[in-house]
């Protein structure tokens, strides 16, 4: 099962390799793993999506709440949390197929932010799904590229009945 | 005021109450060296090899509770404490690891005697620095000093490259080390310790498992009023042993793969099996579905990652042992003896640890019989690794804590003699024995030098069976007596090789000498090393073999 892990850690140089080579040092593939600053520049938050079992995972949670640069760690996997992902992808468009493309585009509410007589680019965000399913649309065209930032999370605020 | 950083560390160490400092110097480090040059309040122990200096550091730890202090030049010298510091880490040592690095702006270039030492070392220290300005230098020292010795203690290395310790800045020592992201938890949640008090009034077959951290918490003499108010044996891991008097009715010695028979029984026949301060490491263990199988499981730990790591924990209790086990104490309730303590005496006396003994040729473990009889147990014994850290765990019978130094975790042959130097630098009045192997001891033979500089009256065991002989045991026994790169069919007379530096060096052969030469070796003012010429064919019983469940001990072989 996949779980996705909000770690704040201290912004400092060092501390990508403490976390990733916690993770490598196990034998333990990241799926993805993403960092930027908070609203506090001394802090950053790391984004990380692994998969294995549930032992394993309690293991990896408790070895990053050991690690000294390491402020809080929440594996937010069975919360209400929301989740974004940045995907730019480059498709193979010739102008006569483009108006298909471009309405594709629209159904995911995604935005074309580069274009050549051969190919458009397109940019698009949201959660794992969705990005997995702009991509399975848009391969039939021919893909040239992908680039995929990675999850970001962050808890929902309000947890209660509406 | 300002100062250097050279003297901004001196200073800082000193504010740390370090007065010992191990190492060897060079290019990288030699400002520091310099300053250390007019000082008097810290004393430096130049080693032979700066493997030594982190071994050093880390038996002086061990000896005295409080955090060893080693140093070495950038490159060669940082990359030779690599295995000091890993061997410190497996077995929660506190220790801080200084090493030089090359200038600031020459990192990263492959400069002369560059490494990246923070690199190497990330997966076996518990934190470590890489100072780039010299204003975060005296704040370093003092969270690396923090962070080694609380909590779960552990190694933190300290990078200092050469320009940063050349640089100044005005001085002042932090009062408080304030790390967000590291607050050890030392008190025990009260309904978890109240959980462990019901499940020992309940359990009908309890046994207390006691590891190196109730030696490092402090916690004997909490753990014997606990064994003793609820009458429940204790069996003490290689790293608790001296946690619990040996020579008590209720300790039943080390368990795993050269546990006693009682031992291991005990786990597997127990209903509540509470362990403090260990953590089911592999050779306690064996095979992990078979360990307990009738237990409900405590574990008492500081470190969090350690419970349900690799055995599944029912109550646990995070927090320092001390701490928890005074709580415990104030409110278990008070048991009297049972069957269960009825039988475990009963396999106690019926299957003790023993040996074939002989008048023809001498028996290892009579060599350590004898160092405990010769000491009346009052010393410091510090092992390498293998046959001779087995024998000298069971047949010297440990009782107070802090007595028995020697790798557990990362299995370091070569640690006992350096530790060895540590320990009697950190107990000048202790009489400190090294029992060594053959094998072992060739790998920091060098430090005889350190032992006649500083004129340290380590006293060296070997027992040298001429074999690696724990492989040689396993090669034996499994791979049909076929000794693959096991024997030294080239083996110096240690006894002369111990002469050439300086030390008093003795050849044993007759078992009937073996007493008296340990009786000299006591009387000698000064550093001597006993070379027992061992029963090569002797192995280490009983044996659990690799992957097997703990009571499928083999207990003797023809």
């Amino acid at each position: 099962m996949k779980h996705t892990i909000s770690v704040l850690v201290e912004n400092r140089f060092g501390v990508l390799a403490r976390i990733s080579g916690l993770f490598s040092s196990r034998a333990f593939n990241i799926d993805s793993l993403s960092v930027g600053e908070t609203e506090d520049p001394t802090v950053s938050r790391m984004t990380i999506v692994v998969g294995g079992d549930e032992r394993v995972l309690e293991q990896v949670t408790k070895q990053l709440n050991r690690l000294i640069d390491v402020i809080k760690v929440s594996d937010l996997t069975g919360e209400n949390f929301v989740e974004r992902e940045l995907l730019l992808i480059k498709v193979a468009a010739t102008p006569s197929i483009r108006s298909e493309i471009m309405q594709i585009v629209d159904i995911f509410r995604a935005k074309i932010v580069d274009i050549s007589p051969t190919t458009l680019t397109i940019e698009a965000t949201g959660g794992e799904q969705k990005i997995d399913a702009i991509i399975g649309m848009l391969r039939p065209f021919g893909i040239k590229e992908i680039a995929r930032t990675g999850k970001v999370a962050m808890p929902r605020e309000f947890r209660g009945k509406v | 005021m300002e100062l250097t950083g050279a003297e901004i560390l001196i200073e800082s160490l000193k504010r740390e109450g370090v007065d010992i400092l191990f190492g060897i110097p060079g290019g990288a480090v030699i400002s520091i060296f310099d300053r250390l040059y007019d000082e008097k309040e810290i004393r430096f122990i130049l080693v032979r090899h700066e493997q030594a200096a982190a071994h050093a550091a880390d038996g002086y730890a061990r000896a005295s509770g409080k955090t060893g202090v080693c140093i070495a030049t950038s490159g060669p010298g940082a990359t030779n404490l690599v295995t000091g510091i890993a061997t410190a880490y497996m077995d929660s040592v506190p220790l801080v690891a200084l090493t030089g690095q090359v200038g600031t702006p020459m990192i990263g270039s492959d400069a002369f005697q560059e490494a990246d030492i923070t690199g190497i070392t990330r997966p076996i220290t518990k934190h470590s620095y890489l100072v780039k300005d010299v204003r975060n230098l005296a704040r370093s020292v003092k969270e690396a000093f923090h962070i080694a010795s609380t909590g779960r203690p552990g190694p933190v290395l300290i990078d200092l490259p050469v320009d940063i310790v050349r640089a100044s800045t005005d001085f002042t020592y932090p009062e408080k080390a304030e790390i967000r992201g590291y607050r050890p938890n030392y008190d025990g949640h009260p309904r978890q310790i109240k959980k462990v008090a019901e499940a020992i009034t309940e359990a009908k077959r309890p046994v207390i498992c006691a590891g190196g951290g109730v030696i490092i918490s402090g916690a004997a003499k909490e753990l014997r009023e606990l064994a003793e108010k609820v009458q429940t044996p204790v069996i003490t891991t290689l790293l608790g042993l001296g946690a619990f008097p040996s020579d008590h009715p209720l300790s039943l010695g080390m368990p795993g793969m050269h546990g006693t028979y009682y031992a291991n029984i005990a786990i597997t026949e127990c209903d509540l099996l509470i362990s403090i301060g260990a953590r089911f490491d592999d050779r306690v263990t064996g095979k992990v579905e078979a360990f307990a199988p009738h237990a409900k499981i405590v574990h008492i730990d500081i470190d969090p990652a350690a419970i349900s790591k690799n055995v599944a924990v029912d109550i646990p209790v995070v927090g320092d042992a001390k701490r928890i086990l005074v709580e415990l104490n104030r409110i278990v309730k008070k048991k009297e003896r049972s069957e269960w303590n009825e039988r475990l005496d009963f396999l106690k006396r019926k299957y003790p640890l023993q040996y074939e003994k002989s008048d023809k040729v001498i028996k290892p473990q009579y060599v350590v019989e004898q160092i405990y009889e010769a000491t009346k147990g009052e010393a410091i014994i510090t092992t390498e690794v293998g046959q001779n850290q087995m024998w000298a765990a069971q047949y010297f019978k440990y009782s107070k804590p802090r007595s028995y130094i020697s790798s557990g975790g990362l299995g370091t042959m070569g640690y006992g003699f350096p530790a060895a130097i540590g320990a009697q630098i950190a107990r000048p009045d202790a009489i400190v024995f090294d029992i060594a192997g053959d094998g072992s001891f060739q790998m920091n033979i060098q430090e005889l030098a350190t032992v006649v500089q500083y004129k340290l009256p380590v006293k060296v065991a070997i027992l040298n069976n001429r074999f690696l002989g724990m492989v040689r045991q396993w090669q034996e026994l499994f791979f049909n007596k076929r000794y693959s790169a096991t024997f030294f069919e080239a083996l110096p007379d240690f006894a002369k090789v111990a002469e050439a530096y300086g030390v008093k060096g003795l050849s044993i052969t007759d078992p009937k000498d073996v007493r008296a030469a340990i009786e000299e070796a006591i009387s000698t003012d000064g550093p001597v090393v006993l070379d027992f010429h061992v029963d090569w064919e002797e192995k280490v019983f009983p044996m659990v073999p690799a992957g097997k469940a703990i009571n499928e001990m083999i207990e003797r072989m023809a």
